[in-house]
This record gives structure tokens, C-alpha cells and sequence, in this order.
């Protein structure tokens, strides 16, 4: 719709509106986040939700117990080799539309305990994410800001198109692989698919390996 | 808390009993008690329930994984040079096996003294691994014990429920083993340096072999 | 229903025995589950709503903090103390800046002391206010208890973020002493915000203490017998609400608290409600030591001169040593070879060792019970798995 007839016609007290837009902006109005705590961000992400925070005030205040009600995973917290299959589930039971904020050093990275033999080196490697914030643990005004950049992402979304969000996408996967317990690792270590969209940017990333072809050998 | 009368209280309750004072050379002053594992649940019971030591209480326990290690020092020997004797200094190594270690401190709830550090230390660090369980004298040795097991590979006999309790019951490796090669993972690393730099380098390289 | 039936069919381990009255069922409560404080789990056999057996099950926070410390220096072991237990980072260095003075005979400055010590009972009071509105919550007062009890814990994290920069990973602890010096004007506040607290106290009492779902959920309910406390190394509120006299406070005198005029509150039957009043009656007696504490505390270098932070290479040797934290008895092992790392570091952890009795205290209770016995245990994810 032409935006100037859209403003004209608002001054005259006539509000039209587009059903991407509508659509765009119940979906970012009321996200419903899911009460999913691993480490110690989630303490700072209950005091988000709490009084003197308020994250209500963005309508995102309904934190769901179960996956299969809630449409925004906020990984708060360190993401072990023991939990991640966990994670990943429970991304997968997420119903589409569904979102990811990687909350602090050890969801984004591992953190402080990257050196670690249990501790998963960042969660993208499993499941795509939308928002990081860095901190160690992230204060709450910083996850209210990735709430915000969150919600200006999905207010972008268009409905149509090459460029339209996945799950308006039938041939674009909603649900991942579960990696499995190893004897040694989990297997596979990572999801080579998702994690080279992530790197292939990055020069002499593993992205630009030959990762993801069929070995010659 | 005397650990001379300690050891000597104990020898006169449990005849046989294999004891040794280890003295700790640090301001902390923490001497402890190596015991056998013969007798150590019998020691054990001894320390819980005399009435004058009362140790009720078991509030730590842990492993400790040695590696052989290798000491030399210089020593003179008098030896035949040319037909000449003559003192030469000599390097002579000795190896000291490996050995794994449990660490029990305990401490007295109704006396309110403590610590007492006991040691237990299995036969070598490969194939002769199991200690005695003391769980049944110290209930709070349940999880720790199976924590050792875990992640030292100590197998405690007597313990009611010894399974893996931190990692998943798929793995297979003791991590917490000083010679535990962990998986690399570090196939990326945004500002590589020092030891992940010489990970990622390698990583790489077997990446380039494939 | 049809929807609902076979798969609790499934869950059943004897198919043949599902139909009669004796059929048991097998849930997993958790990892994933919002009363289970994080990532714990516990696999549960039910006979009906009766808890027959429970077994903890961990590790899905373990994230080999004692594998990266033996691999790092002292120093740089402090900031990962903070995520032990998150909610009382600065207990967590205190506690290992006690181990380390205690391997290397390092002496600390009076002032620091007095600094410690008042740290110190502001985080068990931030730490006993936010268990006692996470376990109203797990009683079914969703929201408002813990709301009141964030408001007030929000007051102690702005008086550490003033001191230390951070709100809840202080870092703020050295052996030897303390990092920085008070800020001006902190004492000033902290004496406003002790001033202040027995208010909130008084407030959650009036609404809290003779509502009769609380007293209906809790009295009676997850009983812990002395004997049994003391042979399973319960430590902190939990053993004191069981009638047990020991607080290392009194019982080491670590630091300067043989200094301060304060009493040990105990329980009588070692049920849910005496932990929970424990937890309040303790929270009255810090406020009593901070006030003497904010009386005294002197001027004065807040660093030990002689010690060394930086190349801190200790004597080979060994020490334990251990305090009263908001959770229990928290202590450091810790093994030196000379090197300025130390060969062995180890975490005692309250939390992990006080779930022992998880089992005993739940058995033949139900499972809304279960929640509610688990959440006065008040554990700390990040120190149950380390």
C-alpha cells in the first residue's frame, strides 16, 4: 500500500492497515517465551520478568512451561554435551513461528567454560538463532534489548517471497537433528548443515571447508 | 586432634591395620592418615563411633589421580675412570608409579573438632582400581564416592547404587584423569591464540589430510 | 482421552500389571521442568499420587569447573567461584580466598575482614529472601511472593554492583584481601538497606505465617530426622531446622565472627515449615551482625601487603578449608606441587550433598509434595553439577 495515501487517510481519522502487518504485529506483541532456565542467566531472566524490570511491558510477560505452547526459546544459560539433546527437542516441539535468543557468553559461545569437555562450544552448532547478547550473565535491560531487536526482526518478516521466514517455507526444515550420547562426544558434534550457514562468511572458517560434500574418499 | 594418638588409638582397636601418617607441607598444617584398604571400613566404623573421636560427620570426599613421575638428582659416585678412580656426579632418575588416591575429611557434629583427613589409595591406576566403599558408615559419601567413579574411574565395593553420576552412562572415559584427552572441538575459534591456536591448527590440518 | 491412553500405557514398565491397582508409574520430572530450579531431574516412580521411589539424576550442568581451574592459576579460578552458586557469588570466593590463605598461611587486613563479613550476611540475605519466594511459588503463589522477595533482593544487588561493578558475578574477593575499596557513601546505603529489611520481613510474616495453605503444605510434610540428617552430611538450614546445633560461623570462628553477638535459630521437627522459618529467623540474625558490623568496621588497607596475586606460587602441600554459606557447609580442596597452578581443586558442594536425603524426605509423600520438599533443600544448579 502507498504510504503517503496510508498517512493521509490516517490524518483523516481512517486507519488502513496490511495483513502483513497485522499479522507481523499480533505475532510480535505477545510473544509467549518458554520457562527455560539451564544456568545462571536465568536468574538475571527471572529478574527481567520480574517487578522492577517488567518485561510485560512488551507483552512477553506469559512464560509457558511447555514448548508446545510457547513461541520464543531464550537459551539462558550453559549449554552441556548432557543437555543438548534436550535442547534441541524441545526446539523441535516448538510450533512454528518460533524464535531463538542466545542469552550470554556460554549459549552464544561456551563462555567462560569453552575449555570444557562437557560443555557444548555455542548453541547454534545445534538449533538456528535469531538474538545473542553477550554478558556474563547479560543484565536485564540487555535482554530487554535483544527482546526489542527481536521484535523489530520479526516486524520485517515478510509473508511472501524468496526472502519470506521459514516457516512460511515448506521445503525449509522446522525441526533438527537430536544429537545422540557418544561414547566419547555427542554425535554428531555438531549439525553441519546450520553450522556452515553460520560460518561460511568467515574466512578459513570451517564453512569453507568441504565440510558438508560427500567425501571423495 | 593428636594424629599420633589417632593412629595409636586405632591400631590398639583394629589389630593388623596397615597405618602411615603422611605429613602435608603447607602452613594449613592438614596432616592425614593413609589407611589399608583391608581394614578401612572396619577403621572407619571405629572413627564414627568411638566415643571420644565421634568423627559423625563426613563432609568431603574426593579423588586425586598421580601420574608416574620422574625425580632425578645428582649423586656422587666414585667409578673407574681410565683405570683411575675417581668421583663423578652421576644422574640418577627414579620413577614413582602412578596411583589414584580417595580423600575423606571428616568431622565431628557432636564434639565439633575436625578435620581428619584419611586417605585410600587403590593398587595402581589401570587395572587394579577398586577401593572399599564407605558409604555404609558415612551416607554422605553416596554421591561424592559415585562422583569419583565418574570421573576417576574408582570402582567403590560395597557402594548400594555405583553408576555414572555427572556424565551420561554412554561415556566411556574418566575426565577428570590428568592423562583425559577431551575432543576437539575447536574447529573454530574467532581470535585463536595460545593453546586453542595450536588446537585449531591441528584440526585443520587433519581437516586438510581427509 | 483415546489421545492420552496409549501413550501412559507405554510409560508403564509392566503392561500385564497396568489394568489392576497396583500399577506403577514411571515420570521423568525434568530436565526440563519449571519448579526444578534449572536442569535437574528426577526420575520418579508413582504409585498412584504416592512417590515410591526417586532417584536424583545430575550432570546436566556439569560444566568441569574443577578440570579448567587445575588447568588455570589461582587468580583465575576466583571469577569462576561466582558461578558456582550463582545467587551468592561473593560466599563462593570467601570460600575459596579462605582455602588458598589457608594453603599459603596468608594473614588479611582488619578492615577486609569487616568487608567480607558484611558481603557476606548480605548474600544470605538475598540468597533466603529469593528461596523463600521461589518456594512460594512452588507452593502455588505464582508470582507475588516472589515478586515482594526480588524487589528486596534487587536493593542487596545494587549495593554489590556499587562495590564490585557486577550484579551478580562479583569477583570480588582476593586471597589476601579484597579487590577495591568501599565506594563513598556505601556504608551510608548498606545501613539504609539493613535499616530497611526487617520491614520486608515483618510484611511477608504478616502475609506468610498464619495463611493456612502454608501452614497445610508444609507442616509435617518432607520430615528429616536428626540422625539421619548428621549420617548424610546435611549441612546449613536444612540440618539447623532438624535440631542440629552446628553453623561453622560458631563452630570455626572463621574470619572475625566470634566477634559478633549472634544466635543459631533452630528447628524442632525437621519439617518444611521449620526449614522455611529457620531461613527467617536467620535472616533477623544477620541483619543483627551487620549492624554490628557496620558499628565497628574500622579504616584501614583492605590488601594484604606481602601477598603476591600475580605468580601466586603456594608450597607443595594441601588444605581444606570451608565456611557457612547461605546453603550449607561450602568448601575448597585444595592440593599444591609448587606450580602456579594447583594440582588438585576441588569444590565441596553443599547443594549436591544435601539432596541425598531427597529420596528419604520424599517417600510415600505425593508429588506437589515433592516440589515443595525439594524447593526448601534450596539448591543451586551451577554447585549440584560444578
Amino acid at each position: 500500500m502507498d504510504l503517503e495515501l496510508k498517512e493521509a487517510l490516517s490524518r483523516q481519522g481512517i486507519f488502513t492497515t496490511t495483513l502483513e502487518e497485522l499479522y507481523n504485529w499480533g505475532r510480535r506483541s505477545s510473544v509467549w517465551p518458554l520457562t527455560f532456565g539451564l544456568a545462571c542467566c536465568a536468574i538475571e531472566m527471572i529478574a527481567t520478568s520480574m517487578a522492577r524490570y517488567d518485561l510485560a511491558r512488551f507483552g512477553a510477560e506469559v512464560f509457558r512451561p511447555s514448548p508446545r505452547q510457547a513461541d520464543l526459546m531464550i537459551v539462558a544459560g550453559t549449554v552441556t554435551k548432557k543437555m543438548a539433546p534436550q535442547v534441541v527437542r524441545l526446539y523441535n516441539q516448538m510450533p512454528e513461528p518460533k524464535y531463538v535468543i542466545a542469552m550470554g557468553a556460554c549459549a552464544i559461545s561456551g563462555g567462560p567454560f569453552k575449555q570444557g569437555y562437557n560443555v557444548l562450544k555455542g548453541i547454534d552448532r545445534y538449533i538456528p538463532v535469531d538474538v545473542h547478547i553477550p554478558g556474563c550473565p547479560p543484565r536485564p535491560e540487555a535482554l530487554m534489548d535483544a527482546f526489542i531487536t527481536l521484535q523489530k526482526k520479526i516486524d520485517a518478516q515478510s509473508l511472501t517471497g524468496a526472502d519470506r521466514p521459514r516457516h512460511l517455507n515448506a521445503e525449509e526444515p522446522s525441526e533438527f537433528i537430536v544429537p545422540q550420547y557418544g561414547a566419547h562426544d555427542l554425535e554428531p558434534p555438531k549439525n553441519v548443515k546450520l553450522w556452515n550457514i553460520i560460518t561460511k562468511n568467515i574466512p578459513n572458517g570451517p564453512g569453507t571447508a568441504s565440510d558438508n560434500e560427500p567425501r571423495k574418499d | 586432634m593428636n594424629l599420633e594418638k589417632i593412629k595409636s588409638d586405632i591400631e590398639a582397636a583394629v589389630p593388623g591395620c596397615r597405618l602411615q601418617i603422611i605429613l602435608n607441607g603447607s602452613p594449613s598444617g592438614q596432616h592425614s592418615l593413609l589407611l589399608g584398604r583391608e581394614h578401612a571400613v572396619e577403621i572407619a566404623r571405629f572413627l564414627r563411633d568411638d566415643p571420644e573421636l565421634r568423627l559423625d560427620y563426613c563432609s568431603n570426599v574426593t579423588g586425586v589421580d598421580w601420574l608416574d613421575s620422574e625425580t632425578s638428582e645428582k649423586v656422587k659416585v666414585k667409578k673407574l675412570v681410565d683405570g683411575v678412580e675417581q668421583e663423578v656426579e652421576e644422574v640418577r632418575k627414579t620413577r614413582t608409579p602412578g596411583y589414584l588416591e580417595a580423600v575423606y575429611h571428616l568431622y565431628s557434629m557432636e564434639k565439633k573438632h575436625g578435620p581428619l583427613v584419611l586417605r585410600l589409595r587403590p593398587e595402581n591406576r589401570t587395572d587394579h582400581v577398586t577401593l572399599p566403599s564407605l558409604t555404609p558408615v558415612w551416607r554422605s559419601a553416596e554421591f561424592q564416592e559415585r562422583e569419583i567413579f565418574d570421573l576417576y574411574g574408582i570402582i567403590f565395593e560395597g557402594h548400594p547404587d555405583l553408576r555414572r553420576i555427572l556424565m551420561w552412562d554412554e561415556f566411556e572415559d574418566h575426565p577428570m584423569r590428568k592423562d583425559y584427552v577431551e575432543p576437539n572441538d575447536y574447529e573454530y575459534e574467532p581470535t585463536p591464540h595460545d593453546a586453542v591456536l595450536e588446537k585449531s591448527k591441528q584440526a585443520r590440518a587433519i581437516e586438510g589430510q581427509r | 482421552m483415546e489421545m492420552i491412553a496409549p501413550a501412559a500405557q507405554e510409560l508403564i514398565p509392566n503392561n500385564a500389571a497396568a489394568t489392576g491397582d497396583d500399577a506403577l508409574l514411571e515420570i521423568s520430572l525434568g530436565p526440563h521442568h519449571p519448579s526444578t530450579h534449572g536442569v535437574f531431574r528426577m526420575d520418579v516412580v508413582l504409585d498412584g499420587e504416592r512417590v515410591v521411589k526417586l532417584k536424583p539424576v545430575f550432570g546436566y550442568l556439569h560444566r568441569n569447573h574443577e578440570k579448567i581451574a587445575e588447568g588455570a592459576s589461582y587468580l583465575a579460578s576466583m571469577p569462576y567461584t561466582d558461578r558456582l552458586d550463582y545467587i551468592g557469588s561473593l560466599t563462593n570466593n570467601w570460600a575459596y580466598a579462605l582455602a588458598v590463605e589457608k594453603l599459603a598461611g596468608i594473614q588479611i587486613p582488619e578492615r577486609a575482614e569487616y568487608i567480607r563479613v558484611i558481603t557476606a550476611e548480605l548474600t544470605r540475605l538475598q540468597n533466603h529472601a529469593s528461596t523463600i519466594g521461589f518456594l512460594t511459588q512452588e507452593m502455588g503463589a505464582s508470582g507475588s511472593p516472589l515478586m515482594y522477595s526480588f524487589r528486596e533482593r534487587e536493593k542487596i544487588l545494587d549495593l554489590f554492583e556499587s562495590l564490585t561493578g557486577s550484579r551478580m558475578m562479583c569477583n570480588y574477593m582476593r586471597f589476601g584481601g579484597c579487590r577495591v575499596d568501599l565506594p563513598a557513601g556505601w556504608l551510608d546505603q548498606t545501613r539504609k538497606v539493613v535499616a530497611d529489611f526487617p520491614g520486608f520481613l515483618d510484611e511477608f510474616e504478616r502475609l506468610l505465617e498464619g495463611n493456612e495453605i502454608l501452614l497445610a503444605r508444609t507442616q509435617g510434610v518432607g520430615v528429616l530426622s536428626r540422625e539421619l540428617a548428621i549420617q548424610a552430611g546435611v549441612t546449613g538450614p536444612i540440618l539447623r531446622a532438624s535440631g542440629v546445633n552446628y553453623d561453622i560461623r560458631k563452630v570455626d570462628r572463621y574470619g572475625i565472627y566470634d566477634r559478633f553477638d549472634f544466635r543459631v535459630p533452630l528447628g524442632e521437627h525437621g519439617d518444611v515449615y521449620d526449614r522455611y522459618m529457620v531461613r527467617m529467623l536467620e535472616m533477623r540474625e544477620s541483619l543483627k551482625i551487620l549492624e554490628q558490623a557496620l558499628r565497628d568496621i574500622p579504616s584501614g588497607p583492605i590488601m594484604d601487603t606481602k601477598t603476591k596475586i600475580r605468580g601466586f606460587r603456594p608450597k607443595a602441600g594441601e588444605a581444606y578449608g570451608r565456611i557457612e554459606s547461605p546453603k550449607g557447609e561450602l568448601g575448597f580442596f585444595l592440593i599444591s606441587d609448587g606450580s602456579p597452578n594447583p594440582y588438585r581443586y576441588r569444590v565441596r558442594p553443599p547443594s549436591l550433598i544435601n539432596l541425598t536425603v531427597l529420596e528419604d524426605m520424599c517417600l510415600g509423600s505425593n508429588v506437589s509434595d515433592t516440589i515443595v520438599i525439594f524447593g526448601t533443600i534450596d539448591i543451586v544448579l551451577g554447585e549440584v553439577d560444578r
